[in-house]
């Protein structure tokens, strides 16, 4: 049975009230090579065949791995009030009413939502909200361009690589993104390069509209925020951070280092590494750019009574009232992913998220100091909060073989940068609150044992090697305990 | 009957020329049809305007409105009273609700615009 609203006949009368044969004309704007092609499914199944083979594909998920993979996503610990709460009924709708003041529970969670991520950005403006942290920074980019009524933005190569070509995507029509480099060697190796970013704003005849740079950037280094922005300010452009929420807890936040604009992915507020999304953009601005922001924005009110009353408020630049002149040309929002992280940041409290940041960077230092008495190095040696690149040589190959012995190190960076010889050998490994010494063990003594040659454990155990640590690690491992990790 | 000593446009500003000067604002109609004015966002002095170009927006509460350039020039300036008094749109339409001066580069571009007359017939026609 069909489940669309349409009969043929509809159609029919629809189409003869537009004066047009047939619905393709309507899509006669979208050139052909872009419009979807008919799909091709298999033969309907029954619920229960259905479930089985679901329940197949996803047990072919490996979900048994010692994790250091983080790369934009983070695992964290979720109090289990955050999603019971999400499954209430009055919020199980990612939709904002239209007629959005006869429902201010939901007014109400949203202005909560932007109170929280403002006093995280330490920034006067959030709305609420945007489909990922890419499509986030990329809304960032434009801002600054309409902003600014300048057409170019430098965005560093050390921002994430899926925001930057993100941020490609959304540009065109005139307007233009150019990469800042990234410093190649020495001691502010994997940052952004200050020389060049001054040399490329100093282009007069091609004047810069924005300058957006990550903390920490894609590399896990913290970069000099403040400078960055100082150097975009004197040529009369604006800064936009790229930030991660939980990281805001320890580090100073953008309206600290004068970002004009901050960008940011949400997932590690509450939200779990859901392979790809639905995921939560953050964006905040100073209140000089309160027109230029998209999305909902919720404020508080008196109401007639005297009562306090939350109303939508700046609508008027939406795509549903300014279509082709609206601040952005995507109207739709993440309400309950924006509610899952209000839920999280108000459980936790700001002791709480500080906690989680900090065992974060208790952790990592551990993880570096175990990889470091194997003998495998930092790639860059700058400061870091709870992700950092390693040096190893073969990393894509050494990674899969990792995954064999239980561990899932990281991003190869060459997998996502190919075309950078400085990555050719690296891998991006990160750790949280939730990653253990037993996993960072792990890790490191199955590191050890690839590049020193030698087998997994189990096949010959301890046999051909000189080496006492690792004839007593291969022993150890066998033990019931170590089979059990 | 709008006031007879100004020009208008169909988009609804209006012109008042002083020698190689044009004051333009939204006329009492336009102001009347947006309702409670919040924000105007007005150019850059120096910029220079095509006419029928847009030069800036004006915000009501239910809409957001381009504004256009009745006549060709360099913007000489600008209301700044509208930054923090928008409301003078709607209060003060024809004077203290002005928005931007334009020293006028084509000065017979004046006599394309509609004169009162004209301009009352457009509004009543709706």
């Amino acid at each position: 049975m069909p489940y669309g609203p349409h009969t043929a006949d509809d159609r029919e009368r629809m189409l003869v009230a537009l004066g047009i044969d047939s619905v393709d004309e309507l899509f006669a704007d979208i050139p052909a090579p872009l419009r979807a092609s008919p799909l091709d499914l298999p033969e309907p199944q029954p619920e229960l065949e259905l479930a089985a083979r679901l329940e197949g594909l996803a047990a072919r998920n490996r979900t048994d791995l010692a994790s250091f993979l983080g790369a934009g996503v983070y695992r964290h610990w979720t109090p289990a009030a955050v999603d019971q709460l999400l499954l209430r009924g009055e919020w199980y709708t990612a939709y904002t009413p239209y007629q959005p003041e006869i429902s201010q529970g939901t007014l109400q969670s949203i202005y909560e939502y932007e109170s929280l991520i403002a006093e995280l950005m330490d920034l006067d403006v959030v709305s609420a909200s945007h489909y990922d942290g890419a499509a986030a920074t990329a809304e960032a980019a434009l801002m600054a361009c309409r902003a600014t009524r300048r057409e170019r933005v430098l965005v560093s190569r050390a921002v994430h690589p899926h925001y930057r070509q993100t941020t490609q995507a959304y540009f065109g029509g005139g307007l233009e993104v150019e990469e800042i480099p990234v410093v190649a060697d020495g001691p502010e190796a994997g940052t952004t390069d200050l020389a060049a970013l001054e040399r490329l704003l100093a282009d007069s005849d091609r004047p810069v509209a924005g300058v957006v740079a990550g903390q920490p950037n894609f590399f896990g280094l913290l970069e000099p925020m403040a400078e960055i922005g100082r150097l975009a300010h004197a040529v009369g452009a604006l800064f936009v951070a790229v930030v991660e929420p939980v990281s805001l807890a320890v580090l100073a936040p953008p309206g600290a280092y004068g970002a004009d604009i901050a960008a940011g992915e949400g997932q590690p507020l509450g939200i779990a590494p859901q392979y790809g999304g639905p995921y939560l953009g953050l964006l905040a601005s100073t209140d000089a750019l309160v027109r230029q922001i998209p999305g909902r924005l919720v404020g508080m009110t008196t109401d007639l009574d005297g009562k306090r009353a939350f109303v939508m408020t700046m609508r008027a630049r939406e795509q549903d009232i300014r279509r082709d002149k609206a601040a952005s040309n995507i109207c739709t929002n993440q309400a309950l992913l924006a509610l899952a992280a209000s839920i999280y940041v108000s459980t936790l409290g700001p002791h709480g998220l500080r906690d989680v940041a900090s065992l974060g960077a208790a952790r990592a230092a551990e993880l570096e100091a175990a990889l470091a008495a194997v003998g495998v190095g930092r790639l860059h040696p700058g400061p870091y909060l709870n992700e950092f690149a390693i040096r190893v040589p073969r990393a894509r190959n050494v990674h899969r073989r990792l995954l064999d012995r239980g561990v899932l190190a990281g991003l190869a960076l060459a997998d996502v940068e190919p075309d950078d010889p400085t990555l050719k050998e690296a891998l991006l490994v990160c750790a949280t609150e939730v990653t253990t010494s037993d996993e960072i063990e792990q890790f490191a003594a199955a590191l050890d044992d690839i590049l020193s040659g030698r087998p997994p454990i189990g096949t010959e155990v301890g046999a051909g090697t000189d080496d006492p640590r690792a004839r007593e690690r291969a022993a150890r491992s066998t033990t019931p305990t170590g089979a059990a990790r | 009957m709008v006031p007879t000593d100004l020009r208008y446009t169909k988009d609804h500003e209006w012109v008042r020329v002083e020698g190689d000067e044009a004051t333009v604002g939204i006329t009492e109609y336009a102001a009347g049809q947006l309702g409670d004015i919040v924000f105007v966002e007005l150019p850059d002095g120096g910029r220079t305007l095509e006419q029928f170009a847009t030069f800036g927006v004006v915000e009501s509460v239910k809409a957001v409105s381009d504004l256009f350039a009745p006549v060709s020039g360099e913007v000489l300036a600008t209301n700044d009273a509208l930054t923090g008094s928008p409301e003078l749109v709607n209060a003060d339409p024809y004077a203290g609700g002005w928005m931007i001066r334009i020293r006028l580069a084509k000065p017979e571009e004046v006599d394309d615009l509609l004169d009162a007359a004209a301009y009352d017939a457009l509004i009543a026609a709706g």
